[in-house]
């Protein structure tokens, strides 16, 4: 097994997030791209775990995939409380473009 | 090459083409189905590295959960069904920085790396897992698990109706 | 195992994939017509209308395959796939007997299993999406809503089973298993059924498709051969929901005797037991309002499964 292979794939992600984070305008399209990040280094911090302890006896066991763990488990509070507030800016200001929130209220038809 | 290579190899090429529909597509429910399919092909490549509970993790909390929770909030906010044309901020410096973000970590990690190739080294099971995280990880686990609980709160204050705006 | 060994035994799943579906279904259809007093499913072909199914498939086959011109093609017609395929992979890891009797004995089989029916609700979003209708869309809100709730009760009930096993694997979680955690387990038993039911969108709990508010929910823009297998799927999802709560509650392949050469035969009985249950509360149950709904879920079998996990957690460690 190669470990360039996911490595270069986890970098190619990470700069698609990165390219997405920078160009979307619409939040919900904005958080896809925060996802396609932390999916990026969840897939570095998995290939180093399983390549690197195969190299160094002394690492800890499995450091790299508990660490993957925690950041979905975050990944999952991040896009809870992420879209609770697009929904909500949405209700108030009736659009979910980042770069434009009108100050005055504009209530979104229900 | 091994087939293990192959299998990665064409893994990485969906998740890399999937990743790109997502941040260039102009319509809104597709860009969440190719996340489903770059989260898949991602979850795919754990699976051959040996970390299958990560790749049943990540199939059960990304494509079962926080994408259809995406796709569910795409489809409050009233999206179109045919392309939209206001997703985007003009300009390249987003594709620019991107890209130069990416090649240059890649170009890095081939660097660092060659092609050089390493044994698998025990799977990654459930029970190892298990026991790494209620060995080791004790304490980040639980302060984990406060976090989980501050954010379940917070969601439901913020998209609570009614109430002080 | 070898290459070949492999492709029979998910030859063979496939078979069972393509025919256990059609006896539920045609067993759905006797059950119904007998506890309705319904007439109709009782002519085709004679003798206590055998042929109903078949002449139900040459009609779908006949319609015509319609995309509405406002849809979203290719999501259109990949949705009922996507609707399938969780299903029959989940099917790879059910065992049917003891020892080597399941297609491919996974360690972590449940989480597995749980993860791969999540994948489900994402065929639903596209139906609904794509169709280009209102009530294609105001279904798939519903149902989005309605599976991520269900999954939690569901996932905490089966955790319990889990943790009284002490294993992850479906097979050994049946070899763990003893008659008297039908009474330790019932709770659980109860609200994974349940839940279950609402995963699979089955009456009671088909909100989402609703015929008498939304026309037919996520599915109304579907005709033919799609529809037929939107169909399809939800009777895979019976018997993959019966094979589940088979296995981790029921006990799998132990029967009051010969375990060990009738196995099969038991998991089978039990399977259709349970499917047959799930037409019964078709025919005698009235369907949920949206907010009882959700209210059942979140007030009710949350709070039950989270019980039932303390109550698994304290008999494990005392025993």
């Amino acid at each position: 097994m190669h470990p360039v292979l996911p490595f270069v794939t986890a970098a190619l992600l990470f700069g698609l997030g990165v390219a997405g984070v920078l160009r979307r305008r619409h939040a919900i399209l904005l958080l896809m791209a925060v996802e396609l990040m932390l999916n990026a280094v969840n897939l570095l911090l998995i290939t180093a775990d399983v390549t690197v302890r195969a190299t160094l006896a002394a690492a800890t066991p499995y450091a790299g995939q508990v660490l993957a763990l925690f950041v979905v488990v975050l990944a999952a509070a991040e896009v809870g409380v992420g879209l609770a507030i697009v929904l909500r800016l949405y209700r108030l200001r009736a659009t979910v473009a980042v770069d434009d929130v009108p100050l005055d209220r504009v209530e979104a038809g229900r | 090459m091994t087939s293990a290579d192959w299998l990665l190899a064409a893994l990485g090429t969906v998740a890399v083409a999937a990743g790109h529909r997502v941040v260039a597509t102009d319509r809104l429910v597709r860009a969440g189905l190719h996340l489903v399919l770059c989260l898949g092909a991602v979850a795919g490549m754990y699976l051959v590295l040996t970390a299958e509970f990560l790749a049943w993790v990540q199939v059960l909390i990304y494509v079962g959960a926080v994408v259809v929770l995406l796709l569910f909030a795409v489809m409050l906010t009233r999206a179109p069904v045919g392309a939209a044309a206001d997703l985007d901020r003009p300009g390249w410096t987003a594709p620019l920085v991107g890209g130069a973000a990416g090649l240059g970590l890649a170009a890095l990690l081939v660097d660092a790396y060659r092609w050089t190739a390493v044994a698998p080294a025990a799977p990654g099971t459930p029970e190892a897992l298990g026991a790494a995280v209620f060995r080791s990880w004790v304490l980040p686990f639980e302060v984990v698990s406060v976090l989980l609980l501050a954010a379940l709160v917070g969601a439901i204050v913020v998209s609570r109706p009614g109430g002080r705006r | 195992m070898s290459l070949a060994e492999l492709g029979l035994r998910v030859a063979l799943v496939v078979v069972a994939f393509l025919t256990l579906p059609l006896v539920v279904g045609q067993a759905e259809h006797k059950v119904m017509a007998h506890m309705q007093g319904r007439l109709g499913p009782m002519y085709a072909g004679g003798f206590h209308g055998w042929a109903q199914l078949l002449a139900d498939g040459v009609k779908f086959a006949q319609k015509e395959d319609l995309i509405p011109r406002g849809a979203d093609g290719p999501v259109f017609r990949l949705a009922p796939a996507v609707a399938l395929l969780p299903y029959l992979v989940v099917l790879l890891v059910i065992p049917l007997g003891p020892g080597d009797l399941v297609a491919q004995p996974l360690d972590a089989g449940l989480f597995f299993a749980l993860a791969v029916l999540g994948v489900g609700v994402v065929s639903l979003l596209m139906a609904a999406w794509a169709s280009a209708n209102k009530y294609s869309l105001l279904g798939g809100l519903r149902g989005a809503a309605q599976l991520l709730g269900y999954e939690l009760p569901l996932v905490l009930s089966a955790a319990s089973v889990a943790m009284a096993a002490g294993t992850l694997s479906l097979p050994g979680i049946v070899a763990a298993w003893r008659p008297w955690w039908l009474l330790w387990q019932l709770p659980a038993l109860l609200v994974f059924f349940t839940a279950a039911l609402a995963e699979i969108r089955r009456p009671p709990f088909d909100m989402p498709i609703a015929d008498s508010e939304l026309v037919f929910g996520y599915l109304t823009e579907y005709t033919g051969l799609r529809f037929a297998l939107f169909l399809l799927a939800e009777y895979v999802g019976i018997v993959v929901v019966a094979a589940l709560t088979t296995v981790l509650f029921l006990g799998g392949w132990k029967g009051p005797f010969a375990d060990a050469s009738l196995g099969w035969l038991w998991t089978l009985l039990k399977v259709f037991a349970v499917s047959f249950a799930v037409i019964w509360l078709r025919v005698a149950t009235p369907r949920l309002r949206e907010d009882q709904l959700q209210r059942l879920c979140w007030q009710a079998l949350v709070p039950v499964a989270l019980g039932q996990l303390v109550l698994t957690a304290a008999v494990v460690t005392a025993t």
